[in-house]
């Protein structure tokens, strides 16, 4: 599975797994979408109010479990962290910001383009420029320091707080709220989306798969390793969207979209940027919380705190556009991550320290 | 003459890459890198070998030290 090819295949897998699970009902393009998900998990726990978006996703449970069960079996889980956690939350709230502008974490912007959804393009460039801005900041020597070993116990916090939510989804009690209509209505089968995620979890674990990465390590390495993935996921994606008639081609009346390019470009230039300062995208981040990364499971916390703001306040766009509360919230999110970038620089560190001499 | 250490424990991605990349700019016979995980030890690794260099891996503990040379 560290190979290219297995690479290629974990990410046919995850491209084919998408497809399926939206002819067994999830919204079109959203086969999986990390971002939506947590954001309708946050929903259905009332901790947003927008009727149309509120399900408990049982794929983000799935993602995590396997993810977990896999590093058990691989040796991979590793208690650890320390590494700058409340920055980390700060990072997550603004890149599900920004993808609630954009309307799709980077996994579903790959979906929407294997959809035919032009507009995503707009996010494709705007999240490009976000990671080759953060490479610019890697360049420079940003670093958020390194994690430290914790106890192992504390590992098995996220791994119970998602089967928790298993829990609360299955028994549904009256206090959780579940969509009557809209997205969050739009489901595959409680098992299906379940088995689904647990073997995306347990693949992308194993292949480390990441959005983000591909484009980042292109850029500054010449390495092609994870790309791979992400070009796999399209194609497959592609073919199955042909093949199930979901495929769609045009800018107007994509499903869970909006045509407000800018505001598309900029919404995953702040998801992109901010994944790359938090080394890795938002699936990414679930499955290194559940290997053990205490710092991504804070991670977690910010993106379903920034899923919460985004419905209460207005900030998250829809297929009407952007609001002027997103933008807004867009724009203070690209200040305070670029502000993030420019302090942890290796130079303003040993600025701040005294190490260095003025001017130098 | 021995080679020079990198500690990268710990460090997020594409951190250790980085610090392997910038360390072997400086050393270009060779480096040693200390890395957390097998993410890391494979990241590393495969950068090293895209650069024609040979890498040995050694567990220690609950680490790896990747020696790095030509």
């Amino acid at each position: 599975m560290g190979s290219r090819k297995g690479m290629a295949l974990a990410g046919a897998i995850v491209g084919a797994l998408a497809v399926a699970l939206v002819a067994f009902g999830n919204p079109v393009n959203m086969g999986i979408c990390v971002v939506c998900f947590i954001r309708d998990t946050a929903g259905a726990l009332g901790l947003h109010r927008a009727a149309a978006v509120q399900y408990i996703r049982p794929e983000i449970i799935g993602i995590a479990l396997g993810a977990w069960l896999m590093s058990l079996k691989g040796g991979d889980f590793r208690v650890r962290g320390g590494s700058a956690p409340l920055t980390r939350f700060v990072l997550g709230f603004f890149v599900v910001i920004g993808a609630l502008m954009f309307l799709g974490c980077p996994l579903r912007m790959i979906l929407r383009l294997a959809g035919g959804d032009l507009t995503a393009i707009f996010g494709f460039l705007g999240f490009t420029a976000g990671i080759l801005l953060g490479v610019a900041f890697l360049n420079g020597g940003f670093s958020l320091q390194r994690t430290y070993a914790l106890p192992k116990t504390e590992g098995f916090v996220f791994p119970a707080i998602q089967a928790a939510l298993l829990v609360l989804l299955v028994a549904a009690p009256a206090f959780i709220f579940f969509s009557p209509e809209g997205p969050g209505s739009l489901h595959a089968p409680l098992v299906v989306s379940l088995i689904a995620g647990l073997i995306v979890g347990g693949l992308a674990q194993r292949s480390r798969l990441c959005m983000v990465g591909g484009i980042r390590d292109l850029v500054l390495f010449k390495d092609a390793h994870l790309i791979t993935g992400f070009a796999a996921i399209f194609i497959v994606a592609l073919l199955g969207n042909l093949f199930t008639g979901n495929f769609k081609l045009g800018f107007s009346g994509q499903p869970v979209a909006h045509t407000d390019w800018l505001w598309n470009f900029l919404g995953m230039l702040l998801a992109g940027l901010g994944s790359v300062l938090l080394g890795g995208c938002p699936l990414r981040q679930i499955v290194l919380a559940a290997e053990g990364n205490i710092d991504s499971a804070v991670t977690f916390l910010g993106m379903v705190v920034g899923a919460a703001f985004a419905h209460n306040f207005g900030l998250a766009a829809s297929g009407a556009g952007a609001t002027a509360n997103g933008k807004a919230a867009t724009i203070v999110g690209l200040i305070v991550v670029a502000v993030i970038g420019l302090v942890n620089m290796e130079r303003v560190q040993a600025g701040l320290k005294g190490e260095m001499s003025v001017g130098s | 003459m021995a080679l020079k250490t990198v500690d990268a424990r710990g460090r997020a991605c594409p951190e250790p890459v980085l610090l392997t990349k910038k360390a072997l700019q400086q050393s270009p016979e060779g480096v040693e890198v200390l890395v957390g995980n097998s993410t890391s030890r494979d990241n590393v690794r495969r950068f090293a070998e895209s650069r024609g260099y040979k890498t040995q891996v050694k567990e220690q503990g609950e680490d790896f030290l990747l020696i790095i040379t030509r």
